[in-house]
């Protein structure tokens, strides 16, 4: 089952399945976001806001449409 | 090269030896320059702060060598400027570099690394924060990692400069590496091979640091802890800066300053020119410092009494907020209102510089991606984001009469940067870039770091605002002698009198704004204006014309686009003065 990082309920872990491509997914892959790397959700603001996840011990803040985009397979409630 | 600000040492030839410090952003990568330098740069702990580079020298051995600070990269394949100017910098070439690697986020920071050891540059690795790892449960095996990367790998402690001086007995030890360029992938697969074998992490439970870092992006709590660090930093810099004015500033003043002052009004018999231009206009006999504008009395007492004491007291707060590592925070925070005005989240962390001096705010805009971001960012501070200059002059002289005035200053302030900022995104062609932000760990700030970044703020200050407000108390007194004020005022009447409803006298300070915002504020104390008169003229000075320090760097970001920045600011002046006048006038 998948989902996106969006939809991901908070405190949850995920496989990232697939990044858009494009400027963002250069970005992303900078910040060391690939597929294949294990995150977990920290949290996301309402009203379009980011969605906060941790990446190998570090927080990373990403925009809410991107999040809309970026594939997930959730692994298991911490 | 425009965006390379080359700051090195007066009258010193620099060595041909280059080396090149180059890391990923909050990696301590300038605390390691002061280090390595004695010279000191500013550190900050957010992406971002210095595109501009830092240049120092060191000597190691015999030998003597320029350091280069590189803009923080993530990537030599650049997504931003910041990471433009680190390509072109190492391009250039260096006799060795220095990459600084946070060991709390290896993987990462190593594919930087392999970029520039596939550039075949003599490299030496210092892996930084390796205090960090034992409290994250990561251990690395330092000497494989040597061994693996053929370069020499150094465990540093860029704050307490642990290592450091190993380093300097390595350079000789530099050299360029065995691995061939590489595709992004095969660069992945390799870093994952090593951090397979030097690393290792072991679980370890929520540390209340970590519960804190979840907590301040929490969609709840996130937002009432931001509004709670937002208010109490206002009210910290208000009662810092008071303090510093009532008990320490104005009784040295009134001590040391005005029994000379006074002694030569005497001498110089309270009257002619030369009285007139130092000391100014005497009210019943005595000297006011606020109102008597000579270039010895208000000329001083306007930047060192009632302004440097906010300088301080902002600065404080401000570098406290960032060496925390709390301003990407409040990115995420602001991000979903910020996408409303045409920009992300963390254009809100140069306003808030602006919030200092807009300067160094609007040259932050470089942090933004899109030329369509930086010039909303820019005009947005530039009409609506008040200096600390102005701010002091607008509480201490608005905030004498009733905080409620204060309020509605503010007030105007905020709606008309979000209004502005909706229209522009509203107008101008094209789309707001996604938010895409690492949010370094929370640190506790150095003190002597902090020292150092209040004392290099407040010395800018200083040294740009005195002069300046000097030649404005000149100029003043210039237009009043020749009684250009009066027709400055005639000419402009029509706008001042029938749209704003202020008396033509405004126009000059409202103009002089254009040197700076603090001494224009001052100005209009002594024309005895209503308070509603004052909130309009103080609202309309703010949002017009920018200092013309601002102006030089507008033009340096903006260019030609500056113009059309400009006419937004004065439109929303009037139209902001106009709106606020009729407000006032329903009386409440």
């Amino acid at each position: 089952m998948t989902t996106t990082l969006q939809l991901l309920p908070s405190g949850y872990k995920a496989t990232i399945i697939s990044i858009p491509g494009g400027e963002c997914l250069h970005r992303l892959e900078a910040l060391g976001l690939r597929k294949g790397k294990i995150i977990s959700k920290v949290s996301g603001m309402p009203f379009k806001g980011p969605v906060t996840i941790i990446l190998d011990g570090r927080q990373i803040a990403i925009g809410c449409k991107i999040s809309g985009k970026i594939h997930v397979a959730p692994i298991e409630k911490e | 090269m425009r965006c390379c600000e080359i700051k090195s040492p007066k009258n010193q030839n620099l060595p041909e030896k280059k080396i090149l410090l180059i890391g990923n952003p909050n990696v301590g990568k300038s605390a390691i320059f002061t280090r390595l330098t004695g010279v000191h740069a500013l550190s900050s702990n957010y992406p971002g702060t210095t595109v501009g580079f830092l240049e120092g020298w060191l000597r190691a051995g015999d030998a003597e060598y320029r350091l280069i600070d590189v803009p923080g990269a993530y990537t030599l394949e650049p997504t931003n400027e910041a990471e433009e100017v680190a390509n072109r910098i190492i391009d250039e070439g260096a006799d060795l570099a220095v990459v600084v690697l946070d060991a709390t986020a290896l993987e990462r920071n190593l594919y930087l690394a392999f970029q520039v050891l596939e550039k075949g540059i003599n490299v030496i690795v210092a892996l930084n924060m390796i205090d960090e790892t034992r409290h994250k449960g990561i251990s690395i095996d330092t000497e494989t990692l040597e061994k693996l990367l053929g370069v020499p790998v150094i465990p540093t402690i860029g704050v307490t400069g642990q290592g450091i001086r190993t380093i300097l007995e390595r350079i000789p030890e530099a050299r360029t590496s065995f691995f061939p360029h590489m595709s992004k992938e095969e660069r992945w697969t390799e870093i994952g091979h090593i951090i397979e074998k030097v690393q290792t992490v072991v679980h370890r439970h929520h540390t209340l640091k970590d519960r804190l870092e979840d907590f301040s992006v929490d969609p709840v709590w996130g937002v009432i802890l931001g509004l709670f660090i937002l208010g109490t930093s206002f009210y910290l810099v208000r009662q810092v800066g008071e303090g510093l004015i009532n008990y320490i500033l104005d009784p040295l003043f009134a001590r040391l300053w005005i029994p000379f002052l006074e002694g030569l009004s005497d001498l110089l018999q309270q009257e002619g020119m030369i009285h007139h231009v130092l000391i100014g206009t005497l009210f019943d006999g005595s000297i006011d410092l606020e109102q008597s504008f000579g270039l010895l009395s208000t000329g001083l007492y306007v930047p060192v009494v009632m302004v440097l004491p906010y300088v301080i007291s902002f600065y404080g707060v401000l570098s406290f907020l960032e060496d925390w590592g709390y301003l990407p925070r409040m990115a995420v925070i602001f991000d979903s209102l910020m996408h409303r005005l045409g920009l992300h989240g963390f254009a809100i962390v140069p306003a808030l510089l602006g919030l200092g001096c807009n300067v160094p705010g609007i040259i932050a805009t470089r942090i933004l991606e899109s030329p369509r971001e930086r010039f909303i960012a820019a005009t947005l501070i530039s009409v609506a984001v008040p200096c600390a200059g102005l701010q002091a002059m607008i509480i201490g002289v608005l905030g004498d009469i009733g905080l409620k005035y204060v309020i509605i200053v503010y007030m105007s302030l905020i709606i008309a940067w979000i209004v502005i900022g909706r229209i522009l995104h509203l107008l101008l062609p094209g789309y707001s870039p996604e938010l895409i932000v690492e949010i370094p760990p929370y640190r506790l700030p150095s003190l002597k770091g902090l020292f150092y970044k209040l004392w290099f703020r407040t010395k800018g200050f200083l040294i740009e605002a005195i002069p300046l407000v000097m030649v404005g108390v000149l100029i003043v007194n210039f237009l009043y002698m020749t009684d250009l004020m009066g027709h400055l005022g005639i000419i402009l009447s029509p706008v001042f009198n029938g749209l704003l409803g202020l008396p033509v006298e405004t126009a000059g300070p409202i103009l002089l704004g254009l040197l700076r915002k603090d001494v224009a504020v001052g100005m209009l104390t002594p024309l005895g204006l209503t308070p509603d008169q004052l909130v309009i003229a103080t609202v309309t000075l703010a949002m017009t014309f920018p200092c013309i320090a601002t102006f030089v760097v507008l033009w340096k970001e903006l260019r030609a686009k500056m113009f059309a920045s400009l006419l937004i600011m004065i439109f929303s002046a009037l139209t902001t003065g106009t709106l606020l006048r009729l407000f006032l006038s329903l009386k409440f």
